[in-house]
This record gives structure tokens, sequence and C-alpha cells, in this order.
């Protein structure tokens, strides 16, 4: 008996409702129902987490606490002291990140015949890319069209997305899948080539494209394999940690930590991509995250240091269902495919009380306000809350195999813990997934600054206030690729004078007159979970070395 | 220890009191007491383990976590995901990062999906001794033998099912006395499965050359035009395609 007597009851109720839930559906919620929702019970309305940047282009803007503290925050290089007479990189294109849309772009750029030089934090492929499972948004079917896939977007996004990133998302999708389709990409297909596509929430067709549920891992090794066959120069285990401007303001570059050796390297770059990723790991309101170990906001740091602007950083997206039982993979994710299978969210009394297909903001809401104030969550024996996704629904409906065939990673998951969720439901609550805003950018992954470029999950604008799902790693192929193009376009173009950090001299500056990020180093890099009682023994010690 | 959770849900004023119970395991050999219940991953966090290597997605899909353990008084070595393994009394583990392994280059547009491709890139895999230790190694109980078999006989469809759910953390590869890198023998036989053997999707052919004749430009730019009220209305009417399995019903 793989849960404990204290959830058996609802479990059992759960189990009576079934047969009768196989022939329900809930009602969509209106436009004003959801405001509503929203504003009740998402956390992007709770005022208290959020605080004013005291520094930089988006003064006056509130952003969440977690992440105005590494905005607020000197840099890990002294400015006016670091050398940078010695390069020890010279490239055309620099990116920054080894995830799906660095690699996307490296090989990119490639293409256009310059040379490259990927720098990524952690093993090239550690990134949330890998993590994705659910799929990619492409309108391709005959009965779908761009302009659809516009309209879901753009409504899904509360209707603020920037709408020129938002056209160039969906009018690039269906030559994304071929290219994918192109360097081998497993997709789910029927025997005569057709997509198998479902539902995505917030979706008004089919368009969700899927490999299996390791859609993400799928695309990450099949681009980083043709990267390597491609010859694509990388640097592992060497974060950013400061771009490098020239002494007319052009982005010139990067300054590279490497964590091993504990060394800088100076990279002079003719354009540099910004493809780090997005703000997981700093836990925003003490969520857990779906995030991978290395999803920081480095990148948000830099260029803001740099003077480029960002974008809708007040919202973050909870994905509605995390794992809230059992406690050792906590706020890891249940892919939204298994509500696309048809699946649905079941409350302690074995009653459904949201459509599990609409939006992810409004269905976290809704869960939130279902273990809140409405007191229906069913407790699990470490004092947490959740409420039930229905697993076994999916086989019933689609036949048996469905699950097996359709989710293996997350049968595999529940499996390591005894829990068979083909013939059991699973327990979930919202888990923080993804940065809604970032980096501002136009269409041609263009910043403001000269020579700076951000794709992926460090821009922002495509989503507006909310991501729908698989359109995540729509968004890192589609501006992978452009920022790849067009950096390696500007990057012949480029004159650039000597290297510079005065803008974080600057930045420094800024900081002590407004009273704040004395204490405060940044980007993080890493976060620390080691234990209270081991942070004290480190404490006030030099290292040795 | 990761012990964040959301804040709005604090644990119960009695589980605050619990104090866990503590067993011992060893890293690399250097005994330390942890609570039970964690992960190995978090495990060696509480430790005090700061971790660069040996970590990454802490969900299980990137295989930067490959870890091999015994159990004191036991004989046989096993191995795990650390973020996904649960810690044992008297455990001593390592983890092994990274693994030296041969990986060929090639052009996939130039290849073909035949059998000999495998053995033309990776010779070695006629070298496999079928002592099935990369199956018995294979932190996603992966049938890697079975894949190798398929490979040796040039059946690019089996590898590329049977080796679908692998995340390359190379286990297989630091056991196998042949030598081989099974994971990158695998990685060939999904892009050429991907590639050669699936058809292209002729919905998609048909679509990229109407949105190269720029069929949806006029559609989109009246969208990007209209006014919110106008859209707003256009979203919440927007019909939505039927889930097949169950018609739609009102609740109770």
């Amino acid at each position: 008996m793989p849960y404990p007597e204290c959830m058996q009851e609802s479990l059992n109720r759960v189990e009576t409702t079934r047969a009768r839930r196989l022939k329900e559906s809930m009602l969509r919620m209106s436009l004003a129902e959801k405001q509503q929702m929203l504003e009740g019970f998402h956390p992007d309305y709770r005022a208290e987490s959020f605080r004013a940047l005291s520094v930089g282009a988006n003064k006056g803007d509130r952003v969440p606490h977690e992440l105005a503290d590494l905005l607020e925050a000197r840099s890990r290089i002294d400015p006016a002291a670091f050398n940078l007479d010695r390069i020890d990189y010279d490239t055309d294109v620099l990116i920054l990140g080894g995830g799906g849309a660095g690699t996307a772009a490296a090989l990119t750029a490639q293409e256009h015949g310059v040379q490259v030089l990927l720098a990524t934090k952690l093993r090239w492929g550690d990134s949330n890319t890998i993590m994705a499972q659910g799929g990619i948004q492409a309108a391709d079917k005959e009965n779908d069209s761009p302009a659809r896939h516009y309209l879901d977007l753009v409504g899904g996004g509360g209707f603020v997305n920037v709408s020129e990133l938002a056209r160039a998302l969906v009018t690039d999708a269906p030559g994304i899948i071929r290219w994918l389709e192109q360097l081998g990409v497993m997709f789910d297909k029927e025997p005569d080539g057709t997509m198998r596509t479902v539902h995505g929430g917030g979706t008004s067709r089919k368009r969700m494209h899927s490999c299996r549920d390791y859609t993400g891992m799928e695309i990450m090794r099949v681009l980083r394999d043709e990267a390597r066959n491609q010859g694509v120069r990388v640097l592992e285990f060497s974060p950013a940690v400061e771009l490098l401007l020239d002494d007319s303001g052009q982005c010139a570059g990067a300054v590279l930590y490497d964590l091993e050796t504990e060394e800088f390297f100076v990279v002079h770059a003719h354009c540099t991509v910004i493809a780090t990723g997005g703000m997981g790991r700093l836990h925003v309101q003490g969520f857990p995250t779906t995030n991978h170990y290395g999803a920081t906001a480095d990148g948000i740091v830099l260029a803001y240091r740099a003077g480029a602007s960002l974008k809708f950083m007040d919202t973050v997206q909870y994905h509605p269902t995390g794992v809230a039982y059992p406690e050792q993979i906590l706020g890891q994710l249940v892919t939204e495919k298994v509500r696309g299978l048809g699946a649905q969210l079941i409350n302690v009394d074995g009653e459904q009380f949201v459509n599990e297909l609409e939006t992810r903001d409004l269905v976290s809401a809704a869960i939130i306000c279902e273990c809140t104030k409405r007191n229906r969550g069913v407790m699990t024996p470490t004092g947490m809350f959740g409420v039930w996704l229905d697993t076994p629904m999916i086989d019933i409906k689609r036949g048996a195999g469905t699950t097996a065939r359709a989710i293996p990673a997350m049968v595999r998951q529940y499996k390591r813990y005894n829990i068979d969720i083909t013939k059991e439901p699973i327990l979930v609550y919202p888990t923080q997934h993804y940065q809604n805003g970032g980096i501002r950018i136009n269409e041609r992954c263009e910043t403001g600054i000269p020579g700076l470029y951000v794709a992926g999950e460090a821009s922002g604008g495509v989503h507006g206030r909310n991501r729908l799902m698989g359109n995540s790693l729509l968004d890192i192929l589609v501006y992978g690729r452009r920022s790849g193009k067009n950096a390696a376009l500007a990057s012949s173009r480029v004159t650039l004078g000597s290297l510079s950090l005065k803008h974080v001299e600057e930045y420094h500056r800024e900081l002590i007159a407004t009273g704040n990020g004395s204490e405060r180093v940044a980007p993080l890099i890493l976060p620390d979970y080691t234990s209270a009682v081991s942070k004290i023994r480190r404490k006030g010690a030099v290292p040795v070395g | 220890m990761d012990t964040i959770v959301d804040a709005t849900l604090k644990r119960t004023e009695t589980q605050e009191e619990i104090q866990p119970r503590m067993i011992g395991v060893a890293f690399a050999g250097k005994r330390y007491s942890v609570p039970e219940g964690l992960t190995i991953l978090k495990a060696l966090e509480y430790a005090g383990y700061r971790l660069i290597r040996g970590v990454g997605c802490r969900g299980g899909f990137c295989g930067a976590c490959a870890t091999v353990y015994r159990t004191a008084g036991d004989y046989r070595l096993k191995i795990g995901l650390a973020c996904q393994t649960m810690i044992e009394e008297n455990m001593y583990l390592t983890q092994i990062p990274f693994y030296p392994a041969q990986k060929a280059t090639y052009d996939i547009v130039e290849l073909r999906p035949t059998g000999e491709v495998f053995i033309r890139f990776y010779p070695e895999i006629l070298r496999c001794l079928q002592c099935n230790t990369c199956r018995k190694v294979c932190p996603q109980d992966l049938d890697v033998m079975r894949y190798i078999a398929a490979a040796q006989r040039g059946e690019v469809d089996r590898v590329a099912d049977l080796s679908f759910d692998c995340l390359q953390c190379g286990l297989c590869a630091s056991r196998c006395p042949a030598e081989i890198a099974h994971y990158h023998v695998a990685q060939l036989g999904r892009r050429l499965y991907g590639r050669y053997r699936q058809p292209l999707a002729m919905h998609l052919t048909q679509r990229l050359a109407e949105i190269g004749e720029g069929r949806f430009d006029e559609e989109l730019s009246s969208l990007q035009r209209m006014s919110q009220q106008e859209f707003e209305s256009l979203y919440s009417q927007r019909d939505i395609e039927p889930e097949e399995v169950v018609p739609a019903k009102k609740e109770d």
C-alpha cells in the first residue's frame, strides 16, 4: 500500500466517483470569473511578495524580492581592478547557456559561417529544456492555423504579449518542427507520418507535438549530438559572471568563471547571445520548483547591469501539477500531458473543481483556492496539502497501455516509490515552473544594447503574463535560431573598441547612492542547499588554497 | 536539505517537533549521519556538499548524477540516479558524473538507415560478450544489451524504440568489458529512425507551403491591430476542438 492510512479515505472517494466523472467535464470559466480567481489566489497577486527596484533601467518596477535581491547586488569581480588586457578567447559569436536555446543558436550561427563559442554553467544540455516533458506547439494540422495559435497564445497570456514576438513564434513554428524532423527527432507519429497531437491547457486545437514524455530530452540530445558533429566549441562549467562592453557601449563579450579551477576568463566576442534560462532556483515566495539546478537568473542580472530593460518580471508561472507526495520528489514536474490525455483534478471529496485544461495560471490558482479557502485539499503525512490528479482515467478512456506508451517517465518516476499511476491517482500542488517575463527583446532578439541578443526563457514578452504548455520548447528554438542567425550576420559588420567594465562601476555607484547591495553579490550561479548546521560550520572560514 | 515549501501552506505545528531518525551513510568512504527518507542528492547536501558535478536537473531527466553504491554486508554493486534514489542505512557510494566515451562524427544528411551504419561507426559493438552488465547497471531499466544486439543486426527501428528513454548518464559505458559506448550507438539509431524511418508529416509540408505563400499574413496583421475588447471577445467565443473520447458535459 503506497499511500499512507491518512490518505486512504479520500483515495477511496476518488475511486467511487470515477465512473460518474468519466462522463462529466467542468465548464470553463468566463474571463471575469478567471480574473476573480487569479486575483484571489494566484501568487502573483500577493503584493507583499514584491518590491520596486531601486536601480537600473526598470527602477520603480516591482519584481519578486528574491530577484530584487540579485539585481540590487554587487558584481563578483572588482570592475576597477579586473585585468582586461589578456584575452583568453576570441570569437565571432559568444553564446551563454547550453540548453535548447543556446544550442539552437550555436548551430544556426555556424550554419551562417561564423565561429561560435558556447559557454555553459553545468554540463552541456543540463537545462530546463531537458526536463520539458509534454510537448511543443505548432499549428500544422488542417483544422488549425498560425492565426489560431496566435489567438490562443495571446489570450492565454492575458492579452499583453508583445505582438511582434507572438507573431514570429506562431509563424516560425511549423518550420521548427520540420527542422527537428530532418535532424532526426523522433516525434510521436502515425505510420503515415501524421503527427499525433493532443491538447494543452488553453489550446483550442490539438497542436501539442510530443516525443513520448521525454520531448525536451529528445530535442536536447539530438541538438547536442548535431552540434558535436558540427564541431561547436563548448566550455562547460564556465558560467558568465559579467558582460563586457566596449568604450562605445557595444556588447563585446563576457567574463567567465571556471567553477573547477576558480579562474576568470575574458572572452572577446563581436556578438553575444544570452540563453541562460530562468529563475526557478530562486524559490520565489518559498515555492518548490521543477527547474534544474542552474536556473538562477544569471543572464537577467548580467544584462540588467549592462543597461538592458526587463519586461513582465513581476509574473511567475506556477505549474499546477508539481509532486505533493511523496516528499522525496516534492515539487518535481508532473507533465501537463497527463491532463491532455484526460486525467481530471479531484479534491478531497472525490469531486472535480476546475476544468483541467484551463490555462496554467488559472488551474494553479484554483488548486490553491481548493487547498486554502475551501479547505478541500488532501493532507499528506508531513502536513502538506494537495489535490488528486486522476491518472487511471487515461487508460480507461484511451485503452490499456496508453499510459505506459505516452508517459513512460511519469510511470517510472512513481514506480520508484511503489505507486502505479495506471491504478492509483497522484497528489499534486503548484510548483514554481517558469519565468514568464525576462529581458526585453524585439523579434530579431535585439536588446537595445548593440551586439547583445537574448533567446528563450531569459527573454520576456512573447508569452505575456502566462505561458501556455508547449510554447516554451517552441520559443527556445524559434528565438534560439533567430538569435543565432542575427548575431552571426551582425558579427561580421561589428568593429569593437577597447573592452570595458565601466558599466559595472557605474552600477556599483548607483547601488551605493541608493543605499543598496553592499552585502550581496550576484549572479548567484548555484543555490546552496546545505543544511543549517553545515552553514554554521562554514561561517567565517577562509577557503583553503 | 531542500526544505523549501510553499509559504501559504506551512507545515502543521506538530510536524515541526518531529525529529527525523538519523542513519549512517558514507560518501566516498567517509561517514556521515543524515535524516532517513532523503534522496542521495539531498543527503549529500545535508552533509555539507555544495555540488558542482554530480547534480543537474534534480528531476531524473539529465543523467548528471549517476551513482554507484553498496550496502554493508552485501557484495552486490548497485546503481541509481542520486536525485531519484533514497538513502539506505549503511550505504556507501560514489558518484560517476563523467565517464570518457567515444562519439562518432557523422553527417546525418549523408547517411542511410542501413544495417552497416552501426558497425561502420561503432565496430566495437561486435565485441559484445553478452554479459548483460549494461542492462543491470541502467538506472532507466532499459534492455541495453538487446538494443546493442539489434544494432549488430542493423535493426534501426528496434535500437530506436528500445533505447528511447536513455538519459545518456554513461553508466553502461563505465561497466562494459567490451568498451562499448552504448548510449552513443543508441543516439545514432534514434536519429536514423527519426530522419529516415518515420515518414515526414505531409500536413506540415502543406502548412509550410501556405506560410511561404503568405496565406496567414493578413489574418495575423488584423489580430495584431485588433482592440483588446474585440480580441477578448474573439478569444472567448473561439471554438475548442472536442476531445474525441469524452463528450463535454455540464458539471453537477
